[in-house]
């Protein structure tokens, strides 16, 4: 019986099945949890962490780091409003957000790459750069959106399901099979997992890895650009401390900080579980200051777990 | 009963039996040699002793006493030592505090650095072993810190050290000192379990050996007396393999590789070199030697300097590991784990790395062809694995040798296979197939160039053999010229000639 148990809870799929567990848990227990209003606010409560995990999740497999994703998502956010603003185009100003992100991005793929500086440093220093980009541009003040266009961005619904929702799901399964079924995922996966043999099998590594950050910037932008329609103005403090919570679901979801490990499943399940925990916390009324507990001690546990299952699965 | 007693050890892990039943003992002042192929259990068997593992069933006793740990250290602190392949010491720390670490003398927390040194140098010194105690181990080559481990070993006065492939990475010479040592520590009489896959030093050291196959007892040789080599390379691979090199003549056609002048910041003098289709052409030298060197400068592993490669009379313009697989030269390197396999993923996927672009479209993979590469080279190569699925870092040496082989073999179109240390770290049994699989592809027009620093192994495979020594090739011998004493006299340094490797 409880070799049945330990089997399931350590094998490959074994978060999958605590998810299971938890929700239909939570669901039982925590009153107005299972209502389709709460559903889709759970959802798009989790829409900023889970956009920027998918490529944060690319990084951690390539053995990288980004700590500079919420200065991006704030910069990003400022550039759409801003440019909107200044242009009188939405579509120009969105274009102006994602330029700017993938910018920032390339160039800490090219400093980490080509230069072969420390991720953790590199990011850092760009995080604070663009932080201080944001809030320079507007003198530090938040800048309201003056076409009411850019709102339904946030609040236009397909399907009784709120776009940016969608958009979520739809960059879960783009990059699902970005890593799992084309070359430059495999690669990432290989980089990770032994940097120097990748080079050597002939996989180009300078390049791999500047995309990898390039795509994060984009990924960035477009997540900048959906939390400034959904708070209506771009805000220079917006997404401070984005990074660790990234982080945090995408190591929730098994994704292994010495490379070469992720799946797109857990990261979406390590997402999940962080957006359902604060949900939880905030119907049954747990003030603020307790939920960091909470989510400090599920991470933990969650990082044990993985631990006790790579031991089960004889990585020696 | 003798001394260190092994009785009925049996180890089972999930889905393979480790050990089973495997009973011996081994006398005071003797050197016993444990040997057998990779996965015969041998470090499993290393592990229990060292109180890293435990036994399912059955009991080591030391003098009498059942021994029972509860981690490493416990064994430790029993005057258990096992030596590892990969060595434990903080390279950042003097030989001495190595020596002292966990022990510190020490007034009131503050190091007592001229007592340690004091203690430290009477040991070193009764031990006979000569190194400045003064130095950081980062300085120290890898046989020096060989010396230092064992020197631990020593100081903590252990009844019983295990060495698991001492030699693995050492040059001839930094053998020579070890094997003094040993005999010394013999002579004290202390026991010494010595695993290695080197017959010559088993038979030159131990005086009794525990041949292990499968995780049972193969053969248990009380003594070496009247004991043949080619009975217990049999006891080994459980059958007889009377000439495990089974050489094959070939024809040799045109010239494939031609390297002219070839230098970079490792290897200053230029080096030149040709390597004919269907030749296999070896690379004999001692360790520094520049052998590697210059085969990663071949395959653009490193930057180089000046020279040029012309593959089949076409000059390669690739500076770079990518533009050479495109050129058809690819590198099997010598430090598989460093180099070659990619950790934590799978069979597969290490198979695949470099040949699935030639399967995928706009970067989407083809996962029906690179499922059936997959399988075509695990059957081919005969690679010992559960399944395609399996994360490489479980397969033994010999089937980790042959992914990597298999990676390259994928690549349709290479013209020149470089194999670095072919067969370092990998069995008898794994090793013909390697060989057979070597005159296979030479036979289909490969060109085939053997780096090794195993004699026996370059006379008994290759065609032609290039010496190198001090970074330059110092001779070159057609198969008739062979004969081991020139080959050496050529690869030892003369005073004379200056040590154009850079340090």
């Amino acid at each position: 019986m409880t070799d049945q148990l330990k089997k399931i809870l350590l094998g490959e799929q074994g978060l999958v099945v605590i998810f299971v567990v938890a929700f239909a848990l939570v669901s039982l227990l925590v009153p107005n949890f299972l209502t389709d209003r709460n559903m889709l606010g759970l959802l798009q409560s989790v829409v900023t962490v889970g956009i920027v995990a998918c490529t944060m999740m690319f990084c951690l497999a390539a053995r990288d780091f980004d700590l500079s994703v919420g200065s991006i998502v704030a910069f990003a956010g400022m550039v759409a409003v801003m440019a909107s603003n200044y242009t009188g185009s939405i579509l120009l100003g969105l274009l102006a957000a994602i330029a700017c992100g993938a910018f920032v991005g390339f160039i800490n793929g090219v400093v980490i790459a080509k230069f072969r500086i420390n991720a953790l440093i590199t990011t850092l220093a760009t995080m604070q750069i663009v932080r201080g980009f944001a809030l320079i541009a507007s003198d530090g003040r938040a800048v309201g959106i003056n076409s009411p266009d850019f709102y339904q961005l946030a609040l236009s619904k397909l399907l009784g399901i709120p776009t940016p929702v969608w958009v979520l799901a739809i960059l879960f399964c783009i990059f699902g099979f970005v890593l799992n079924r084309t070359v430059f995922g495999k690669n990432t996966l290989a980089i990770g997992g032994n940097p120097e043999a990748s080079r050597l099998a002939g996989v180009n590594v300078d390049r791999t890895r500047i995309w990898i950050f390039a795509l994060q910037g984009v990924v960035c932008g477009i997540a900048g650009i959906l939390l400034a329609s959904r708070i209506t103005s771009g805000q220079p403090n917006a997404a401070v401390g984005l990074e660790l919570s990234v982080i945090s679901a995408c190591v929730l979801g098994g994704v292994s900080l010495a490379g070469g490990r992720a799946t797109m499943s857990g990261v979406i399940v390590g997402v999940l579980i962080m957006g359902i925990a604060e949900n939880a916390m905030n119907l049954l009324n747990i003030p603020a200051f307790y939920q960091y507990i909470v989510r400090g001690v599920i991470l933990l546990l969650a990082v044990l777990l993985d631990n006790l299952r790579s031991s089960a699965l004889g990585r020696r | 009963m003798s001394f260190l007693d092994f009785s009925h050890i049996t180890k089972t892990y999930p889905g393979v039996k480790a050990l089973s039943d495997v009973s011996f003992g081994v006398d005071k002042g003797a050197v016993h040699g444990l040997m057998g192929e990779n996965g015969a259990g041998k470090s499993t068997l290393i592990k229990i002793l060292s109180g890293d593992q435990h036994a399912d069933e059955g009991e080591i006793s030391i003098d009498g006493k059942v021994q029972a740990y509860a981690s490493t250290r416990d064994a430790f602190d029993n005057g258990v030592i096992v030596i590892h392949q990969e060595l434990q010491l903080v390279p950042e720390l003097t030989v001495a505090e190595n020596l002292s670490l966990g022990r510190f003398p020490a007034n009131a927390g503050i190091i007592a650095g001229r007592r340690m040194l004091g203690d430290v140098g009477a040991k070193l010194k009764s031990a006979g072993i000569d190194i400045d105690m003064r130095r950081k181990v980062k300085t120290l080559s890898i046989g020096e810190r060989q010396m230092v481990e064992i020197a631990k070993a020593v100081m903590l006065d252990a009844r019983v050290i295990a060495l698991d492939e001492p030699t693995s990475s050492l040059s001839s010479r930094e053998s020579e000192i070890l094997f003094a040592l040993i005999d010394r520590l013999r002579g004290e009489g202390k026991v010494i379990i010595y695993v290695s896959h080197r017959l010559d030093e088993v038979f030159r050291l131990c005086d009794s050996l525990t041949v292990l196959r499968d995780g049972k007892l193969a053969a248990h040789h009380a003594s070496l007396k009247g004991v043949t080599r080619d009975q217990v390379v049999a006891e080994m691979v459980g059958r007889e393999i009377s000439d495990i090199w089974g050489f094959r003549e070939r024809k040799t056609g045109d010239v494939r590789l031609k390297v002219d002048a070839l230098s970079g910041p490792k290897l200053k003098t230029p080096a030149s070199f040709e390597a004919r289709a269907g030749e296999i052409v070896g690379f004999f030298g001692l360790i520094g030697a520049g052998r590697s060197e210059l085969m990663r400068l071949v395959y653009g592993a490193d930057p180089r300097t000046g020279g040029t490669i012309t593959v089949d009379g076409k000059l390669v313009r690739a500076t770079d590991p990518r533009g050479m697989i495109r050129a058809g030269i690819v590198l099997c390197s010598e430090d598989r784990k460093h180099d070659g396999i990619i950790q934590g993923r799978s069979v597969e996927e290490n198979i695949n790395i470099s040949s699935r672009r030639h399967h995928a479209r706009f970067g989407v993979l083809n996962r029906a062809s690179e499922i059936a590469t997959a399988e075509t080279f695990i059957k081919k190569l005969k690679v010992r694995t559960p399944s395609r699925k399996q994360d490489i870092i479980n397969l033994s040496g010999g089937n980790q040798q042959k992914v990597i082989l298999g990676r390259w073999l994928s690549e349709q179109g290479v013209r020149v296979l470089i194999v670095d240390e072919p067969t370092r770290g990998i069995d008898v049994g794994a090793k013909s197939e390697i060989y057979e699989l070597l005159y296979q592809l030479a036979q289909d027009g490969m060109a085939i160039v053997v780096v090794s620093s195993e004699l026996p192994e370059v006379m008994g495979i290759c065609d032609r053999i290039l010496v190198m020594c001090g970074g330059r090739v110092s001779a070159e011998l057609t198969r008739d010229q062979f004969a081991e004493r020139a080959i050496l006299a050529a690869a030892l340094p003369d005073q004379k000639t200056p040590d154009a490797i850079a340090s």
